[in-house]
């Protein structure tokens, strides 16, 4: 660091002000939950962890996540391929639209999704000639995620395709390349740091997800309980020492496989087959 | 150039050779594909929201509406939101120009900090302030002897609130204010102009429609906020019930018509606040564009 301050003012009002609010907003809080966690009993704690609704409840909440992820990674780069590149109708108000979950209530998505794959929802009735029950399943549980999740990937991917100079493309087509081979041999690669990101991001969000999930998910132990209810269940329950393990757990995990995805994606974002 | 909702100009990108784009037919069969998409997962749910809102006719729509316990959440909301928006835009300049302004140790550090409530459940979140202020947390006893309510009471709302939505300001601003540099701020320093001046005249102009745009963000989130809310509220009817948990409670009760009545307001602020992001949005692209 050079330690130049510039010749502007204001930092340490700035800087104490910043410093000031997120101890008493963050930093004393996330103590409380670290605090706490150290006073409650070992065994307690391990029972709460090792149960099997917590468990359930976890591989739940994982899974879901994970599984809406991906489905918002290939339709994420499906949709921002086809708002980048192709021409319909109504094209610009689709592409409005795709950040409705970012400013739609996550409760207003829950009654909504419940109602539309419902037995005789709109499109339920469809799934259940078919034999498909959404509503009250796990299933449930990845539409409210994929909803959730739907803008981050076409969001990072939609900048780079649009920056991504049409030269290298001609290039591959005048050297006798295919669409689908410069696809997948020059377009992807380059997509694929941003689809990572938004991809993590995605899953990020799924995992904590609360207000879009319970409705559709019918909150059954063992089978679609995701873990913030079940922290929810255990608060209402005054288990205080119960929801504080299952939190601090859950948090543990998340965090440690987000920052796994993001190293794994800054290393894809440096390829070897620049050089 | 960038129009509201995004998208090149019709006609062109279509104007690629041949050899660069895809046989009509790829394009067509893609091009449903993410439509159905769309279709299933945003159109549908909007639809379905005003669909079931309007089902029982115009009278039932405004008695769901203009319902006392309504009226009350609708109330309670806006008063929260009216104090979580100004404090988190007052967080956001601040930590935007501390990091943006200036060199410091520790910088990505506090960057990620700010960024963090983004990675917590919000049902977590709501718990932190449980576990300070609920009546077996922290403070808890001491707050009982004193008859202080947070918990289960507007403090608790705000606060789990002010925590979920805290990053959104600050998100916004720091790559605003980091893509446009210090050079204007120098100059009016070294001119003469004092602090306060300068940041009145010169960065506030420089970044309104990324503050326009971190408060409209910022309001949409407090006003939607449910899991964290949820966590402290205690659901009492009238009295801690925000506009979502209102929506939450009626959905419960099977009065199906009343709660997408009232989801249809959240519904369409939230059709409000994509407009306006479009809006902003396509001034940037204006200002862009100018230069």
């Amino acid at each position: 660091m050079s330690g130049r301050r510039g010749v502007l003012p204001g930092f340490g009002l700035a800087m104490g002000f910043t410093l000031w609010y997120l101890g008493l907003l963050l930093l004393i809080p996330l103590g409380a939950l670290v605090l706490k966690a150290a006073t409650v009993d070992p065994e307690k704690f391990a029972a709460t962890i090792t149960s099997g609704r917590t468990l359930a409840a976890f591989r739940l909440s994982f899974g879901a996540a994970l599984v809406a992820a991906c489905i918002n990674g290939v339709f994420g780069l499906l949709l921002a391929w086809v708002l980048e590149r192709y021409d319909f109708p109504f094209k610009r108000l689709v592409d409005g639209l795709v950040d409705l979950p970012f400013a739609l209530p996550t409760a207003v998505a829950g009654i909504a999704l419940t109602t539309l794959y419902a037995g005789n929802g709109w499109v339920g009735r469809h799934l259940a000639v078919l034999g498909v029950q959404v509503a009250y399943t796990p299933l449930g549980v990845v539409a409210a995620l994929t909803f959730v999740g739907l803008p981050f990937v076409v969001r990072t991917v939609q900048p780079v395709l649009r920056d991504l100079p049409a030269a290298i493309e001609e290039a591959s087509a005048s050297l006798g390349a295919g669409r689908l081979q410069t696809f997948f041999r020059l377009i992807f690669p380059e997509l694929l740091p941003a689809a990572a990101t938004g991809f993590t991001l995605a899953f990020a969000r799924g995992l904590g997800e609360y207000g879009s999930v319970i409705f559709i998910s019918g909150n059954m132990p063992m089978k679609t309980e995701i873990t913030p209810l079940l922290i929810m269940i255990k608060l209402e329950e005054y288990d205080y020492a119960g929801a504080t393990a299952i939190a601090l757990v859950f948090l543990a995990i998340s965090f440690a496989i987000l920052l796994a995805i993001n190293a794994l994606s800054l290393r894809s974002a440096h390829p070897v087959r620049r050089g | 150039m960038r129009l509201p909702f995004g998208g090149p100009k019709r006609g062109e990108k279509t104007g690629r050779p041949r050899s660069l784009n895809e046989p009509p037919l790829v394009r067509g069969l893609l091009t449903a594909a993410a439509l159905i998409f769309i279709l299933l997962f945003l159109l549908l749910p909007l639809g379905i929201v005003f669909t079931k809102a309007f089902g029982e006719g115009w009278s039932m729509y405004s008695r769901s509406v203009f319902e006392p316990y309504a009226l009350r959440a609708i109330r309670l909301t806006a008063l929260t939101t009216l104090i979580v928006v100004p404090l988190n835009l007052l967080f956001g300049i601040a930590a935007a120009w501390a990091i943006s302004k200036f060199d410091f140790r520790g910088k990505n550090l506090l960057v990620t900090a700010i960024d963090l409530p983004f990675s917590i459940s919000p049902v977590i979140s709501g718990m932190l302030f449980i576990l300070l202020f609920g009546a077996q947390g922290f403070f808890g006893p001491w707050l009982l002897e004193r008859g202080i309510k947070i918990v289960f009471a507007l403090p608790s709302i705000v606060l789990a609130t002010l925590f979920v939505t805290s990053p959104l300001v600050a998100r916004e601003l720091i790559p605003l204010m980091r893509s446009q540099g210090s050079e204007e701020e120098e100059m009016a320093v070294t001119l003469g102009a004092s602090g306060l001046q300068t940041f009145l005249k010169v960065s506030i102009p420089k970044m309104k429609w990324g503050l326009f745009y971190g408060v409209i963000l910022c309001s949409a989130r407090s006003v939607g906020e449910f899991g964290a809310v949820s966590v402290v509220s205690g659901h009492i009817r009238g009295l801690t019930t925000t506009v979502p948990l209102h929506v939450e409670m009626l959905y419960n009760e099977y009065q199906f018509t009343a709660a997408f009545a009232v989801a249809s307001l959240l519904t369409m602020l939230a059709l409000v606040t994509l407009v306006l992001k479009g809006l902003v949005e396509w001034r940037a692209s204006l200002r862009d564009e100018g230069r």
